[in-house]
C-alpha cells in the first residue's frame, strides 16, 4: 500500500466531505439500508424495555467502576498477564506503538503480519508503518480485507465494508486475488476470500488482533469475532501481537457476561457470536499449539485527557458496540469516511477530539442536531449529547482562558463574528426593556427581512416575523380581559 | 391518567420562537388553557431559555439569558411552556445550568414547575373535547428533545385521540429528527436539509392532510421546506390544531 492509498478520506474538511456523500445517492440508499438493517436486528434482541434498561444500567455501572480503578486495573492487568507469559507495553502516542510492535516482529526477522480486526490499529495506522518498513501486513477479517484491496478505510466501526456493494467486491476480488473470476454470489465471493486469506495464517510470523475487554483479575483478553480469523490470528502464529486502548480494562471475570450480552445484542443484534476467545498466556510445555510469544500494547493517544475530566471520562466508557452510529440520522446520510477521522459518527464526534486535538476535529461536535438518538441507545449510557454540548463549550472557550483541565485545541473553533453575535443576542434577551424593542421593530421591519439568512435560506423560504409579537398580543388581550 | 385537581393559575413561558414569529400558537395555547377555567399569567419581561447558546457551547451567555427568566415566576404555580425542546431546557438543563452558582436552588425550584403544554392539557386538565370538526386525516411529528427527555409524543398522541373525527397516522421514522437543531441547521445546512427533506416526504407520504407539532422549531424547519419547494401541505402547532377543532376561542 503506498501513501496515496491511505489518504482515501480526500480531507479533515468535514463539511465538504459531507456534501459528496449527501451528493452520492447509491452511498446513502446502502447506508440507510444497512442502518435499517441493523437496527431491527437490535430492536429484536431487546424485546423487553424494563430488561434492557436493567442491563445498560449494569453496563453503564460496571464501566463506571473499571474508570474509577483504573490505575489499579492497570498496573493489575499488567501483573497477572506478566505472571501468565504475557509480555505488557505501554505506549502514549501512535507512533510509540507502531514503533513497538514493529520491533517486536523485526526481532524475529519476520515480514508478515496477519491481523485480525482491530480499530486501534486503525489508529496508529499500523499496515502502513510496517508497509514503509518493509513488511506486510494483511487483513483477514473479511471487511477489512475489502477495505484493504480496495485501498480505503474502514466506514463503520463494525462493518467496515459496509459501503461497498456486492458489485465493487465482485470487482475488487476479480481484479487483486490471482486466478478468481468475476462472480456476484455471496457465498462464492465469501470462499473466495477465505481461500485467500487461509494461505496467509500459515505463512505469517506474527498475528495481530485487537482486544475487546481486559480482564483484570485473571489477566485475559478477549476477543469478540464471528469468522474464526481472530482466533487463527492468535492461535496460528508463533507470536500473537495485541493491542489495545488502556480503557478496555475491566476488573473481573464476571463483568464479561453483561457487557459481552450488551455488545453483541447492541452491534450486530445477535444473542452471541460465533467466536468468543479468551487468551491467557503464550503456548505452555507439552502444549501442541498455539502462539509461542504473546504480547499487549496498551496504547493511550488522548485517552487520559478524556480520563482527567470527571464529565469527559464518560466517553472512554465505550465498548465500540457502533449502536450510536446505526441509530443517527446524521450518520445514516452522510457514511462513515466523511468524518475523516477512524471513528465515524457519534462515538468518533466525541472521542476524536481527544486523540486528534479540537482544532483538527473542530466541525464534529457541531454535527448533531442533539437529537439524542445515539445516547438513547449506548449500551451503557454513555450521555452523548451531554458530551457534544461540553466539547462545543471547550472549542468556544477563549483559548488563553485557564481550567483545571485544558483540552488540546480549547477555543479551536472561536470565531469573532460569532462571539459578537452572541453577545448582541445576550445583551438583548437579557433585557427586558431591549427585548421588547428588539420585538416590536423586529415586527414592523418584517418587511425588510433579508431574502438570504446565512445557511437557513438553502434549505427553507426566509424566517420572517409576525405582524405582531406574543408580547404584544398578550398586552392587548389583557386589556381586553382586564386581567 | 392522572387527575390532578387542576390549579387555578399557572404562567405561560410563550418561547422566544412563538414570540416573534408563530404568536398565534402561544395565544392559541393560552385560549385553550382559559377556557378549561384556568387562569394564565404571561409574565411581560420572559424573552428566551437560553437553548440557542446552551447548544452552541455558550454556556455563559445561556445562563446569562435564563438568569434573566428565573425571578419571572414567584408564585408557587405551574409553568406552562408551548414547545417540548424549550421545555425540555428549562426542566431538565436549568439545574445543570445553574448547578454551583448562587441561583442553584431557585432554578431547580422553577425547573420542577416547568410542564409541557401537551403534558399539562393531558395530564392536568384531562382535556376532553368536543371534536367539531370535519373527517380528517393527520400526521403527528414531535421534536426530539420532547420525545427522548419527557416522553411527551405520547401526550399528542393522546389528545389527538380525543378527537373523534380525526384520524391519526404514523409517518415513516416518526422518531427520527427533523434535522432543526438549533444552530445546527444553519451550520450544516447540507446535512440538515437532507434530514429535513426525508421528514417533509415522509409527513406528506403518511397520506394525512397536514402535520402537527407541539414544537416550534421543528415546524418552522418543516414547513419552511415545504414553503421553499413550492407544497402547499403544511404543519400546525398542535394548540392551534386543537382549538380549531373545537370551536375557537370560547
Ligand atoms: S458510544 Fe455507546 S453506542 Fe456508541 S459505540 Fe460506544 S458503546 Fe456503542
Amino acid at each position: 500500500m503506498n501513501e496515496a492509498t491511505l489518504t482515501y478520506y480526500p480531507s479533515r474538511d468535514f463539511k465538504a466531505n459531507a456534501r459528496a456523500a449527501l451528493a452520492d445517492s447509491n452511498l446513502r440508499a446502502s447506508f440507510r439500508g444497512a442502518m435499517d438493517f441493523l437496527m431491527g436486528k437490535r430492536a429484536a434482541q431487546f424485546p423487553d424495555a424494563h430488561e434492557l434498561a436493567e442491563l445498560r444500567k449494569l453496563g453503564e455501572a460496571i464501566r463506571q467502576k473499571s474508570l474509577a480503578k483504573l490505575p489499579e486495573l492497570l498496573e493489575q492487568l499488567e501483573a497477572k498477564l506478566t505472571e501468565n507469559g504475557v509480555t505488557v507495553h505501554w505506549a502514549e502516542t501512535t507512533e510509540e506503538a507502531n514503533a513497538i510492535v514493529h520491533g517486536l516482529i523485526a526481532a524475529k526477522g519476520g515480514k508478515l503480519a496477519v491481523k485480525g480486526k482491530s480499530m486501534v490499529s486503525e489508529e496508529t495506522e499500523l499496515n502502513h508503518y510496517l508497509e514503509a518498513r518493509g513488511m506486510t501486513a494483511i487483513e483477514s477479517d473479511m471487511g477489512e480485507y475489502i477495505v484493504q484491496l480496495a485501498g480505503e478505510k474502514p466506514s463503520h466501526i463494525i462493518m467496515p465494508a459496509i459501503h461497498k456493494t456486492r458489485a465493487d467486491i465482485a470487482r475488487l476480488f476479480s481484479e487483486h486475488i490471482p486466478g478468481t473470476p468475476y462472480t456476484e454470489d455471496v457465498d462464492a465471493l465469501i470462499q473466495i476470500g477465505r481461500q485467500a486469506l487461509r494461505q496467509m495464517y500459515v505463512s505469517a510470523d506474527v498475528g495481530i488482533s485487537g482486544v475487546n475487554f481486559a480482564i483484570a483479575e485473571t489477566g485475559t483478553l478477549c476477543l469478540v469475532e464471528n469468522e474464526g480469523n481472530g482466533r487463527m490470528c492468535t492461535t496460528v502464529p508463533d507470536m500473537h501481537i495485541a493491542i489495545t486502548g488502556i480503557e478496555k480494562v475491566i476488573e473481573k471475570l464476571s463483568d464479561v457476561v453483561p457487557l459481552y450480552s450488551l455488545l453483541t445484542r447492541s452491534a450486530t443484534g445477535q444473542p452471541v457470536t460465533t467466536y468468543f476467545n479468551m487468551i491467557s498466556g503464550p503456548r505452555r510445555p507439552g502444549e501442541k499449539d498455539g502462539p509461542r510469544e504473546v504480547h499487549l500494547v496498551l496504547l493511550d493517544n488522548g485517552r487520559s485527557q478524556a480520563y482527567s475530566d470527571e464529565q469527559l471520562r464518560k466517553t472512554l466508557q465505550c465498548i465500540r458496540c457502533g449502536a450510536c452510529m446505526n441509530h443517527c440520522p446524521v450518520y445514516t446520510r452522510i457514511g462513515g469516511h466523511a468524518y475523516g477521522t477512524v471513528y465515524p459518527g457519534p462515538i468518533g464526534e466525541i472521542i476524536s477530539p481527544h486523540m486528534l486535538g479540537l482544532e483538527n476535529t473542530v466541525d464534529l461536535p457541531t454535527a448533531s442536531s442533539l437529537c439524542g438518538a445515539c445516547g438513547e441507545v449506548c449500551p451503557v449510557k454513555i450521555p452523548i449529547p451531554e458530551m457534544l454540548m461540553r466539547l462545543r463549550e471547550e472549542s468556544v472557550r477563549d483559548p488563553h482562558e485557564k481550567v483545571a483541565h485544558p483540552l488540546r485545541g480549547q477555543g479551536a473553533g472561536v470565531d469573532k463574528e460569532v462571539k459578537l453575535a452572541w453577545r448582541l443576542w445576550t445583551g438583548l434577551y437579557s433585557k427586558p426593556g431591549y427585548y421588547r424593542l428588539f420585538g416590536w421593530a423586529a415586527t414592523r421591519l418584517r418587511g425588510l427581512t433579508p431574502r438570504h439568512q446565512l445557511g437557513w435560506t438553502q434549505n427553507h423560504v426566509p424566517m420572517k416575523p409576525a405582524p405582531k409579537t406574543l408580547h404584544e398580543l398578550m398586552r392587548e388581550r389583557r386589556k381586553e380581559t382586564g386581567r | 391518567m392522572s387527575q390532578k385537581r387542576p390549579p387555578a393559575d399557572v404562567y405561560f413561558f410563550g418561547t422566544c420562537l412563538i414570540d416573534v414569529f408563530q404568536p398565534q400558537a402561544g395565544l392559541d395555547a393560552v385560549t385553550l388553557i382559559e377556557r378549561e377555567g384556568v387562569r394564565v399569567h404571561y409574565p411581560d419581561a420572559q424573552s428566551c431559555c437560553g437553548q440557542p447558546a446552551y447548544t452552541s457551547g455558550e454556556v455563559a451567555a445561556a445562563r446569562r439569558v435564563a438568569r434573566a427568566q428565573l425571578d419571572l415566576f414567584p408564585e408557587a404555580w405551574p409553568i406552562v411552556v408551548p414547545s417540548g425542546s424549550c421545555a425540555g431546557m428549562m426542566k431538565h438543563h436549568w439545574p445543570t445550568l445553574f448547578a454551583g452558582t448562587p441561583d442553584e436552588a431557585r432554578a431547580k425550584e422553577v425547573a420542577g414547575r416547568i410542564v409541557e403544554f401537551a403534558d399539562f392539557l393531558l395530564n392536568t386538565l384531562d382535556w376532553q373535547p368536543t371534536d367539531l370538526g370535519q373527517p380528517l386525516t393527520l400526521a403527528v411529528h414531535t421534536s426530539c428533545s420532547a420525545r427522548r427527555e419527557m416522553n411527551t409524543h405520547v401526550n399528542g398522541w393522546a389528545l389527538i385521540d380525543r378527537l373523534a373525527n380525526v384520524k391519526r397516522v404514523v409517518h415513516e421514522r416518526e422518531a427520527e429528527c427533523c434535522g432543526f437543531g438549533g444552530v445546527f441547521s444553519v451550520r450544516h445546512p447540507d446535512i440538515a436539509g437532507a434530514m429535513v427533506a426525508d421528514k417533509a416526504a415522509a409527513l406528506k407520504d403518511s397520506g394525512a392532510a397536514q402535520f402537527v407539532t407541539a414544537d416550534c422549531g421543528c415546524m418552522m424547519n418543516i414547513n419552511g421546506k415545504l414553503a421553499k419547494d413550492g407544497d402547499t401541505f403544511a404543519g400546525e402547532h398542535l394548540a392551534t390544531f386543537l382549538l380549531k377543532r373545537t370551536g375557537g376561542a370560547a
